[in-house]
């Protein structure tokens, strides 16, 4: 209002008044023509914001240079049979080969076997377990519920996924590993099996999205023609939905698998973490990323179990990046085929 | 027959998955409200953390969200305009499509070694060796628990923010464009005020994701117990120190749960913990998903 005023009507009394104030009598008293933009701030823009762009390229180029470069040094200060096994001798002297992890002590023995068998003895049934309610769950979404029904249930699950990974490792640990010890009457309380249960918790949205992502893209055309021959619901879905989704389901819980595998919180929660070489699943195990969690804070700043811890990282990031790239190409080829 | 038999299925699968998170959040409720008082919302930890609240570890837990959220939106937000403002279809904004979704894909485990590996002992001693700080830099601190946390959440906030970008129709910025506009200005002026609300969207989900991750903090600056809040004064004004240690509500179940020295007679503690977390990222993931299926609503009717 003070400017409508002001403006063009400098000899009023008013004006006066308003040229009293410095910060108000100094209004143009034309209508301001839109400034033109030098060159050299919208380069500036362009260059910060490509350099944002690039960073997330930077980072991961670092996250494999680190764990490479300690990794590496491992690998050079670690005889590579140690990885598979130690060959000690028994109580009468005979040389017998050990596949243990434990980096302190002694004699420090450094077999990734038992963290692998652990890690893959969750990730499998956990993918299992999420797979089938993950599918089911995505299948239910796209093809079968009501919009009432979808818009309960989706942020239902959604919120699921929301739920902190150690909230669910907690709950494991306090009342799951108690709940399945009393029904199945396992030796250990911990064991993989509980700890598949809550990683399965985790992945159950994650593959119900991406299956529900799948089935969407196929085409209603696809649909209605079969409709249009006569088929019922469940014939359209099993001969059409389904078969068209089919690699988009399978990358999904491949993708589940890699999320499995590089779960943190849950396993070292609720696993027992005990290095065992076993195919047991109500075992206690120990996975990859639980050995990481637990040591790595304690160890010496670049010592050799340090790196080490970097190796494992090494080699859990390389299998959940494979995971990842395998899955991509899954997907690939599905939007390929789908593609008109 | 079969179709009915399949069809029910999939009703229970998905009755059985919701199930689950009822459940949880009845046995958290069930357990974590006995516990929830005034009292433990504000004070601190007593009597060798067996007794007491968990304030310090509500005020790490904000702390350290809002620094990395600080550290990450100008980086998020500026590389999805780039990626879809400036970028095109090159081999480059490909690069790095495929780099932000293999960070997605990384561990947090992988984190927490990396934040250890690179901003402490590399970043941070390198810069104590160079301002001859002694070790200020070089240890474990809010600061590199929060860029750690940042790298974690970047890719989300760099999708949600494309997805809000994407979804500005390209004739307004067309319209910008015949007005004279240079691009700065279009984005600035016309696309950013309209995406404004998904790139929220993304900040909030960032937030909770962030508050609710453990593994990549475990070495880069959380505390078991910290006597004193991370605060520093300058000129007298109390603000929070970057370079502490802090405590964490996460890490406090985490530890609480296996290295508390009576992990039964602290459960009471653990769950009221673990309440006060979810209800703080449900809190923070209800209001990301009301916006956005609200805004995708108003985009289906407007356009």
């Amino acid at each position: 209002m003070w400017s409508l005023m002001g403006r063009g009507s400098g000899t009023s009394a008013l004006g006066e008044a308003i040229a009293e104030f410095p910060a108000i009598g100094s209004l143009p008293s034309a209508p301001r023509r839109p400034r033109r933009r030098r060159e050299w701030d919208e380069v500036l823009i362009e260059t910060g914001v490509r350099l944002a762009g690039y960073i997330a390229v930077i980072l991961i180029g670092l996250i494999f240079a680190f764990l490479l470069k300690e990794g590496i040094q491992a690998l050079l200060r670690i005889p590579l049979s140690e990885f598979l096994g130690t060959t000690v001798l028994d109580y009468q002297g005979n040389p017998k080969v050990v596949r243990l992890w434990q980096p302190v002590g002694d004699a420090p023995k450094y077999s990734l076997l038992p963290l692998l068998t652990g890690s893959f003895l969750v990730a499998v049934p956990a993918t299992i377990l999420a797979g089938i309610f993950g599918v089911g769950t995505g299948v239910y979404l796209a093809e079968l519920a009501s919009v009432r029904t979808r818009e309960i249930l989706k942020p239902l699950i959604e919120l699921l996924a929301g739920i902190p990974t150690v909230v669910i490792g907690f709950l494991c640990l306090a009342a799951l590993g108690t709940f399945v010890q009393e029904a199945l009457g396992t030796t250990f309380r911990l064991n993989a099996f509980v700890g598949a249960i809550g990683v399965a918790l985790v992945t159950v949205p994650l593959i119900a999205s991406l299956t529900e992502d799948a089935l969407r893209a196929v085409p209603d055309e696809l649909r209605s023609a079969a409709y249009g021959l006569g088929s019922t619901r469940w014939q359209v879905i099993a001969r059409v939905s389904l078969p068209a989704a089919v690699s988009g389901i399978a990358a999904a819980c491949i993708l589940g698998m890699g999320r499995a595998l590089g779960e943190t919180m849950i396993v070292l929660l609720a696993t027992g973490n005990a290095a065992l070489i076993t195919l047991d699943v109500f075992s206690s195990v120990r996975t990859m990323t639980a050995t990481i969690a637990s040591e790595l804070g304690a160890v010496v700043q670049g010592g050799e179990q340090y790196q080490a811890l970097f190796l494992v990282g090494g080699l859990l990031l390389t299998i959940t990046f494979t995971i990842n790239v395998i899955a991509e190409l899954v997907l690939e080829r599905m939007r390929r085929r789908l593609a008109p | 027959m079969l179709g009915a038999l399949f069809e029910g299925l999939c009703r229970g699968l998905s009755m059985l998955t919701a199930l689950a998170l009822i459940g949880i959040l009845a046995i958290i409720v069930w357990n974590g409200a006995r516990v929830i008082s005034w009292e433990f919302l504000v004070s601190a930890p007593t009597g060798g953390m067996a007794h007491g609240g968990i304030f310090p570890a509500i005020f790490g837990t904000i702390c350290i969200t809002l620094l990395m959220l600080l550290m990450v939106l100008p980086l998020g937000v500026g590389a999805a305009i780039y990626l879809v403002e400036y970028a095109g279809r090159g081999l480059g904004p490909r690069i790095i499509r495929a780099a932000v979704n293999n960070l997605a894909g990384v561990p947090s485990i992988v984190f927490g070694l990396f934040g250890l590996g690179f901003f402490i002992l590399f970043v941070g001693r390198n810069l104590d060796r160079v301002l001859q700080t002694g070790l200020l830099f070089g240890q474990p601190a809010m600061l590199w628990a929060a860029a750690t946390l940042a790298i974690l959440v970047l890719p989300v906030v760099i999708v949600s923010t494309e997805e809000a970008l994407r979804a500005v129709p390209r004739s307004h910025r067309e319209a910008g464009f015949a007005l004279g506009a240079t691009r700065w200005r279009v984005v600035r002026q016309i696309v950013l005020p309209q995406a404004y609300p998904g790139i929220l969207t993304g900040a909030i989900l960032s937030i909770s994701r962030g508050a609710g991750e453990t593994a990549p903090i475990l070495f880069t600056g959380c505390a078991y117990f910290l006597p004193r809040l991370p605060l520093t004064h300058v000129f007298g004004v109390p603000m929070v120190n970057p370079l502490d240690q802090f405590m964490e509500l996460s890490y406090h179940i985490f530890i609480m749960a296996t290295q508390s020295t009576d992990a039964q007679l602290t459960r009471p503690i653990q769950y009221g913990t673990t309440l006060v977390l979810v209800a703080l990222t449900f809190a923070l993931n209800l209001t990301a998903i009301i916006a956005r299926n609200r805004g995708r609503r108003q985009r289906v009717t407007t356009s």
